[in-house]
């Protein structure tokens, strides 16, 4: 009986292992959406940014040339990188040769081969958040402030300067509360403070560096909670404002940057927008405390007539499908628009392509949150 | 008298207590059927399963929460460690649909309905039991019939043999992971018919174990392999309990005081670049709870349970470079109750019972409404026994009323939570194939809510005062068979199967709320269907002369599918219908004790299928299965006056490096060492 028993569980237990695999780092999913189409720009990449604590940051690029879409790359490219891209991708960008991604919660900012997507090295900022480069240096805004022991402490971000051969940092510049985005323009970089962790009592500056002496020179008082900002070709810088998600709402603020001033407002929510000429696409999600859901809204505004153009550039009822918008683009040359959909965050979202008529062209699956894109110019 | 009785046969049960299988193998209190009127003949009606004796004693569990993972239909969400949170989930409706009673009185949680079951140590616990539904006894507090399933954990009443006023059990345990944990059990016989007991238990770890991990390409071949030490799981907790008990001939009582006081590291998930976190978590709970029972004339029963409570959490983040915190929760409680059972006929029993209970959370929030919540529960239930069916059946009412600090102090909460009533129905049935015969059908019924908790309803920015309850709905159909056999090499067998189907509507989840900053709202938007299946065998074998072996298995199935969604419906990587995150459709356990004179040798076996973390069942979403062999090998030693056991234990004997949440590694082979002396 002893022996029987014995045989039941040796077989039982050689059973059960068959079950258990290796984790594999599986190759990219390969699906043609769009027939191959050769020009000025080769493709994009988009970054997901992984809901916090998954680690499920990936990247998949869209290839004009084939009209593929690879979904996931990173790995497949880079499969000796432990605990592959990182937790929670924050931003992307194209400098020179190579491709940068911030990832926000690894404290890093991945540095790429922009054609292969390859890794080339990493740049260490803890709590990183957008990047953007000028003359040879990368400038990455950070939530974190310097570590001190005081329990009454407010930490400041900062701006770090970058060497781009070296992938070192070589300056850091303390700025407002939690800063986000960043603009480089007329020799100075503009920084959008939120103060996102001091809720209720959010930031109201965009801090101004002059990029020569890499000092904060100005704070420019625009609205509560700003998280994006983008200068256009008429002397003016377009910044958005979270609002304080209560009795403010969220608003597109025009700085003058002759002045550095701010000079006016558009009253349209803004969550996330692209620049493109003069037209700024834009979305915005907020939440209802009336209707318990998200009201989705979106629009065009014209830089040059500082008006709004439009409020939908989806024109075929697609946008019922899209439960929280969370990323835009527009293709320079064929004005295609890219939406993405991060649906609930924690289940793989939705790319969307309209062609500049706002109809849909074609929709595939992302990772979770896809979030940033980068365009991939020959 | 009859409680002497019911000492003296538990101590003989105790002597051949390879016997006690979890099923009601040599249930105790069936055995004293003829000597106790307050014996439970309904016993059965109810799917239950239980740890007790050498059974629950050879297990290799540090706390309750390993020795309920070799129950079945259970998952044990676990974030790996001494410290790391354990929290159950009965087939697969939810931890927080879970009541956990700890001697008769349910331990609560109102701020986020989880109870820690990491935290209990297995030290003081005498019996682990497991009901589906509710406990097949309607002589009970109104709140146990107010969960969806329900634990309950038995401390160790105290025994005497005769002519011994005292008894003192030292444990010491080391081993890995820095383990350092004494404890110490006082009995002390203060009268003919009273008791005291004290315990004190100290943990103390580092918590730290090594952890691996590794990813192959296509072709087999190692594309990473990296190998890192589990840091800031360190915990140092000190659990101090005492407790009395008495009866007379027609009462008995039972008091207690508990004290858990603990600071430990939350080691956080392990992700691309980030290997160590920062935070610490200290606990302080504190609760004295008390309980009394007497029976009149013998058709009528009185039960009496009164409880307060104070827990304190404080939360810390002191990493600068993430956002600073550092909160502060206070919870209080207070609860009494009052059962009344009066059998009508010899075969019919009603019971009325009525509780209160008031719960209040202060937290160191911005903005923090610090909610008050009035719960008055009245139960109404029934048992009756016709030939060889016994139906159960109660019916609860719950009235609950809110209220929150508002402009000018006090104020009814919003919405929603300020005046709520549910009544909640449960009937339950058996029926057995022949008069005292080994096959029995049953079957139930059940629908029952989970409260939103606070969190759920008031956390700053994330809590939604509109919430309604989360509602679930059982349904079960079962088969058993038991049977002990008086000569030859088998001397018990139960066999058991159950199968089931649950609906969970109005779930609680958490959607995004806007955009950016990674903002939530919970919302009752969620519905689940789980259909499952159990299959259980506990034998009880007598391969030689004083040798005992006893055998569990279990093996669960569940298919729990997310239809909370009708729109994510894409073929491959839609939510709609597919399975729920970390439900298996596959698990199971084996566990083996073999006795041989002064020998123990204990054997388990867990196995969870494979997983997906998200209801979207895609590839990348999938975790791979686990499954770990547990060993413990304990001797007596035969000293005058002295009872010495020694054990060692080996825990997952192969090493296999798993996660059970994505991104918390498990520790891998593990072992330990436990002096244990009774004298």
């Amino acid at each position: 009986m002893n022996k029987q028993i014995f045989l039941t569980w040796a077989i039982a237990v050689a059973i059960l292992y068959s079950c258990r695999n290796e984790a594999e780092i599986y190759p990219p999913e390969i699906v043609q959406l769009a027939p191959p189409d050769a020009g000025r720009v080769a493709g994009f990449y988009l970054l997901n940014e992984g809901n916090m604590g998954s680690n499920k940051s990936t990247l998949d690029y869209y290839d004009y040339g084939t009209g593929e879409y690879r979904r996931n790359i990173f790995a497949d490219a880079n499969p000796s990188v432990p605990k592959e891209l990182g937790d929670v991708g924050n931003d992307i960008k194209i400098y020179g040769s190579k491709l940068y991604a911030v990832i926000n919660c690894s404290n890093k900012i991945e540095v790429m081969d922009k054609r292969t997507a390859r890794r080339l090295g990493q740049i260490d900022v803890p709590n990183c958040r957008y990047i953007r480069f000028h003359n040879g240096y990368a400038y990455i805004s950070s939530y974190a402030g310097p570590v001190e022991l005081n329990p009454h402490y407010e930490q400041l971000g900062y701006v770090a300067k970058v060497d781009t051969a070296s992938l070192l940092v070589i300056d850091r510049c303390l700025v407002g509360f939690q800063p986000d985005e960043l603009e480089i323009a007329d020799g100075k970089i503009y920084v959008a403070n939120s103060g996102g962790y001091m809720f209720p009592n959010y930031e109201k500056t965009v801090s101004v560096i002059d990029l020569e002496s890499f000092k904060e020179i100005k704070r420019i008082e625009v609205a509560r909670n700003l998280h994006r900002l983008r200068a256009d070709r008429h002397g003016n810088l377009w910044v958005s404002s979270r609002g304080d998600y209560y009795a403010q709402p969220s608003r597109l603020y025009r700085i003058d940057r002759t002045r550095d001033e701010t000079a006016d407002s558009i009253d349209i929510a803004v969550s996330n927008f692209h620049l493109d000429g003069d037209s700024l696409y834009l979305y915005s999600t907020e939440w209802s405390y009336i209707s318990m859901s998200n009201e989705v809204t979106y629009g065009i505004v014209d830089v040059a007539k500082r008006a709004i153009v439009t409020r939908s550039f989806i024109t075929d009822g697609t946008d019922q499908q899209i439960k929280i918008p969370y990323g835009i683009m527009v293709h320079p040359l064929t004005k295609d628009i890219y939406v993405t959909d991060a649906k609930n965050y924690v289940s793989p979202g939705t790319l969307y392509c309209f062609g500049s008529d706002g109809r849909l062209k074609w929709n595939v699956r992302t990772g979770d949150i896809p979030a940033h894109f980068v365009f991939l110019e020959d | 008298m009859f409680w002497y009785k019911m000492i003296s046969t538990g101590l003989l049960l105790a002597l051949h207590g390879a016997l006690q299988a979890q099923e009601s193998l040599a249930d105790s209190v069936r055995h004293l059927e003829g000597v106790t009127v307050t014996a439970n003949r309904y016993q059965e009606v109810i799917p239950s399963q239980r740890l007790s004796g050498a059974r629950l004693e050879g297990l290799n569990s540090f706390s309750v929460a390993d020795a309920i993972r070799y129950f079945s239909g259970v998952q044990i969400k676990d974030y790996g460690g001494v410290g790391g949170l354990k929290t159950v989930d009965l087939r697969s409706m939810g931890t927080n649909h879970m009541g956990v009673f700890y001697d008769g009185i349910q331990l609560g949680n109102a701020q986020n309905g989880q109870i820690d079951l990491g935290k209990f140590s297995l030290d003081n616990i005498e019996e682990i039991s497991l009901y589906n539904g509710q406990k097949s006894e309607i002589f009970q507090p109104a709140k146990d019939f107010g969960s969806a399933g329900t634990i309950y954990l038995r401390t160790r009443r105290p025994r005497f043999e005769e002519g011994k006023p005292l008894n003192l059990i030292a444990f010491a345990r080391t081993g890995s992971f820095g383990l350092l944990n004494p404890s110490l059990l006082l009995e002390i016989k203060t009268g003919r018919s009273s008791a005291l007991s004290l315990n004190a238990e100290y943990i103390g770890a580092s918590g730290k174990y090594k952890f691996r991990y590794r990813k192959v390409l296509a072709d087999g071949t190692t594309a990473w392999d990296t190998t890192a030490v589990r840091q800031n799981g360190d915990i140092g907790s000190l659990r101090l309990e005492g407790g009395a008990n008495g009866f007379t001939e027609h009462s008995s009582w039972h008091a207690k005081a508990y004290f858990f006081d603990s600071e430990k590291g939350i080691p956080g998930a392990i992700v691309n670049n980030v290997w160590k976190r920062s935070q610490r978590q200290w606990d302080r709970n504190f609760f004295a709870q008390g309980s009394f029972r007497r029976q009149f004339s013998g058709r009528a029963d009185l039960l009496a349970n009164i409880k307060l409570a104070v827990d304190r959490m404080r939360y810390l983040n002191p990493d600068t470079t993430l956002l600073y915190i550092d909160n502060t929760f206070v919870q209080r409680e207070a609860y009494a109750s009052l059962a009344g059972k009066y059998s009508l006929l010899p075969d019919w029993d009603i019971n009325l019972s009525a509780d209160y209970q008031w719960n209040r959370l202060d937290a160191s929030l911005q903005d923090f409404v610090r909610p008050r919540r009035h719960t008055a529960l009245v139960a109404l239930a029934t048992a009756l026994e016709w030939k060889r069916l016994k139906v159960q059946a109660s019916l609860l009412g719950t009235y609950v009323f809110e209220s929150v600090d508002g402009r000018g102090g006090e104020a009814p909460a919003p919405s929603g939570a300020n005046d709520r009533r549910e009544y909640t129905p449960a009937v339950f049935l058996s029926y057995r194939s022949r008069p005292e015969g080994p096959l029995l059908l049953r079957a139930f019924c059940k629908r029952i809510f989970r409260m939103p908790t606070f969190n759920d309803l008031y956390y700053t920015d994330i809590g939604n005062v509109a919430l309604r309850p989360e509602y679930t709905v059982q349904y079960n159909l079962g088969l058993l068979f038991e049977k002990e056999y008086g000569r030859g090499m088998l001397s018990g067998l139960s066999l058991r199967a159950d199968a089931y189907y649950n609906e969970v509507t109005d779930k609680i989840v958490a959607v995004p709320k806007g955009n950016g900053q990674f903002r939530w709202m919970m919302m009752n938007l969620g519905y689940v269907e789980i259909r499952g299946l159990e299959l259980s065998a506990n034998l009880a074998l007598r391969p030689a002369e004083s040798m005992q072996l006893g055998l569990g298995l279990n093996y669960t199935f569940q298919r729990a599918q997310d239809f909370s969604s009708p729109s994510d419906n894409d073929a491959e990587a839609g939510t709609w219908g597919r399975q729920i995150a970390y439900i298996p459709r596959h698990n199971g356990s084996a566990v083996a004790n073999l006795n041989w004179k002064r020998w123990d040798v204990n054997y388990s076996f867990a196995y969870v299928g494979k997983r997906y973390h998200n209801s979207s069942n895609i590839r990348e979403n999938l975790e791979q299965p686990w499954y770990t062999h547990d060993l413990a090998l304990s001797r007596q030693l035969g000293l005058p006056k002295l009872k010495c056991k020694l054990s060692l234990e080996v825990n997952n004997l192969l090493d296999q490096q798993y996660d059970v949440v994505l991104n918390y590694p498990m520790p891998g082979r593990n072992w330990k060492m436990i002096v244990r002396v009774e004298m």
